[in-house]
């Protein structure tokens, strides 16, 4: 069923992620990743069209950007917008924060609470950081956060930004740590702690945390109220 | 072999089922039907649930050939939804429950449409997708909790479709959301319309002011007519709707995916959720009217499993909750 990208051969697919195949492959000699966008027949073609198109570049430019500004993320090689592709600089040796923390058997030690704790210190500053130049991911998950080895060093890179957009508004702030929250917990069961620690890191580096952690507030709220009324 | 019988009346519909070891007996429903343009109001919900309660429960018990006796256990809603028509239903299962007897069990309303959902279809541990009129959320089970990977930040989908079917003044016999699938397999236009999608949440509240806003606009100027809008809803919102789902089945590797709640018979969004599942050799399971729309039998089913893992609810927590998390739940009957 996967067919691989038309002018490529020397490639290996890696994984079927929502919306992309993701293959391995060389880039001027370069190890890189290939993301194809491949095209989802559920949907209408024109919404198809207009969607793909639109996510390749955003999330081309949300990775310039973020580069620019200093926060970890894949450099871009090469853009094909025939084949919706995304050429990306490869990770390497890395893992999924959500492999590392499922590889860590329940109920947590000590020495692994310590390792989630510094991860979570990592992603919380990471998110104020990136926040701060207003990007908005969209799509935060532990899947969407790769570790580089070696892993004491905590090199934390964020990747899939398809869905990002830039925005000041503290509600879109709050949305985006929302939805991290809710993937988080429900990909992690018994990580309140950890994630407890991600927005106290988010708090002290990001600089209108106070507003953006009320914005939070009143989304978990409004998820709980919802009223099918009206 | 208990026989357990469940009462549902947290929104319009008033249903009474009974389950005996994964048979369905009885399951009738009666509708509180407004006239286009309106929605249903709490108080006069509840009237039309005390009105039917007694000939609902006679034709089930009627139905399923049984008499109280054969009864183990009574099952009611104790929640989401919305007051008042709760309250009311579930004074008679509490009524019944002691005239009988028997003992009684308050059931997450959520839960009833996923165990529903898993003993029609047989789907064994698939990602759930649950919309409804009040609900939209993407579920999957791990750890006794039906866990919530995404939901809606703001309103529902189906609240979203009827709010729409009010706009255009469609019928609400049998449900707005029906009505709008007629109409949508007339339509081919599609109009731009806002895609809201955040990880694996959406956002249906700017659609909905959206589509409010062109609609008289493009209607009156001959650009579109009332079925391209409709057409364009569907595509648009069951296009986010699935994409969500595909992205929680990568995120958990699940190759299965079960539809349930009100908006999970419509045709057009099982079409699309099937292309979506094929594409990834997973797995799709839906059912129709009978059991998607809220039901008797799902708060019995969910009773059921909750009654065999040996609870029950004393009587001083028999009430009600308009809130009530399906993850709130712990879920007792699976390991
Ligand atoms: N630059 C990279 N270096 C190393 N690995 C990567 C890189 N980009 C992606 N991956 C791997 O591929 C996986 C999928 O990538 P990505 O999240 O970008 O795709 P996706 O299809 O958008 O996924 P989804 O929509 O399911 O979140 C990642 O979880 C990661 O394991
Ligand atoms: N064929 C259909 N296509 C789309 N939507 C439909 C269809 N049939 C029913 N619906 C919608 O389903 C919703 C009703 O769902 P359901 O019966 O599960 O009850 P509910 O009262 O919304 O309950 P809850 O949110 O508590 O589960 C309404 O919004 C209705 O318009
Ligand atoms: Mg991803
Ligand atoms: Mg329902």
């Amino acid at each position: 069923m996967a067919t691989k990208p038309s002018d490529l051969s020397e490639v290996d697919l890696i994984q079927q992620g929502a919306e992309a195949r993701v293959y391995s492959g060389h880039f001027a000699g370069e190890p890189c990743i290939i993301k194809e966008r491949f095209k989802k027949t559920y949907r209408h073609p024109t919404l198809e069209e207009r969607l793909t198109q639109r996510r390749i570049q955003q999330e081309a430019k949300a990775l310039l950007r973020c580069r620019k500004a200093g926060i970890a993320v894949p450099s871009v090689y090469f853009i094909d917008s025939t084949n919706n592709c995304i050429y990306l600089e490869k990770i390497e040796p890395s893992l999924t924060v959500r492999e590392f923390i499922q590889q860590l058997p329940l109920p947590y030690s000590d020495e692994d609470n310590n390792k989630l704790y510094a991860i979570a210190l990592k992603i919380g500053s990471v998110l104020a950081s990136l926040h701060n130049t207003d990007t908005i991911h969209g799509d935060l998950t532990t899947s969407n956060m790769l570790l580089k080895f070696p892993h004491d060093a905590f090199e934390l890179y964020l990747i899939d930004f398809g869905l990002s957009q830039v925005s000041q508004l503290h509600e879109d702030k709050g949305v985006d740590l929302y939805v991290l929250e809710k993937a988080f917990l429900s990909t992690h069961p018994k990580t309140e702690h950890v994630f407890e620690e991600i927005l106290k890191s988010y708090q002290k580096n990001n600089k209108k945390a106070v507003e953006v952690l009320k914005k939070l507030d009143e989304v978990r709220l409004r998820g709980r109220k919802r009223v099918m009324v009206g | 072999m208990p026989t357990v019988i469940g009462f549902e009346g947290s929104a319009n519909k008033l249903g009474i089922g009974i389950i005996r070891d994964g048979e369905v007996l009885a399951n009738p429903r009666h509708t509180y039907i407004t006239p286009p343009g309106q929605g249903f109001l709490p108080r006069d919900t509840a009237k039309h649930h005390q009105e039917h309660a007694l000939d609902v429960l006679k034709q089930c018990m009627k139905e399923a050939n049984l008499t109280p006796q054969d009864i183990d256990c009574v099952c009611y809603t104790k929640g989401p939804g919305m007051g008042a028509p709760l309250v009311s239903t579930a004074v008679v299962a509490r009524t019944i429950a002691q005239l009988w007897g028997v003992p009684i069990i308050g059931v997450n309303h959520c839960i009833g449409h996923i165990e529903m959902g898993r003993l029609i279809t047989k789907a064994e541990n698939p990602v759930v997708l649950y919309v409804s009129g009040g609900n939209t959320q993407v579920i999957a089970y791990s750890q006794r909790r039906y866990r919530i990977f995404g939901e809606t930040i703001d309103i529902a989908v189906g609240n979203c479709l009827d709010r729409f079917a009010r706009i255009l003044k469609l019928s609400n016999d049998p449900s707005p959301g029906y009505n709008i699938e007629q109409a949508a397999k007339k339509g081919n236009i599609l109009i731009d319309l806002p895609y809201v999608v955040k990880g694996m949440d959406v956002s249906f509240s700017g659609i909905l002011s959206y589509i409010e806003d062109v609609a008289h606009k493009k209607l009156k100027s001959g650009e579109c007519t009332p079925e391209d809008l409709c057409f364009s809803l569907q595509e648009t919102i069951f296009a986010m709707l699935v994409e969500i789902t595909e992205r929680a089945m990568a995120h958990c590797g699940s190759q299965e995916v079960l539809i349930v709640g009100g908006v999970g018979c419509n045709v057009r969004l099982q079409e699309m959720m099937g292309a979506m599942a094929k594409e990834r050799n997973a797995k799709l399971f839906a059912t129709d009217m009978r059991f998607c729309i809220d039901n008797g039998a799902m708060i019995a089913q969910a009773g059921w499993e909750m009654f065999t893992s040996g609870q029950t609810t004393p009587w001083d927590e028999t009430w009600c909750t308009q809130r009530y998390r399906t993850d709130e739940v712990e879920v007792t009957w699976r390991d």
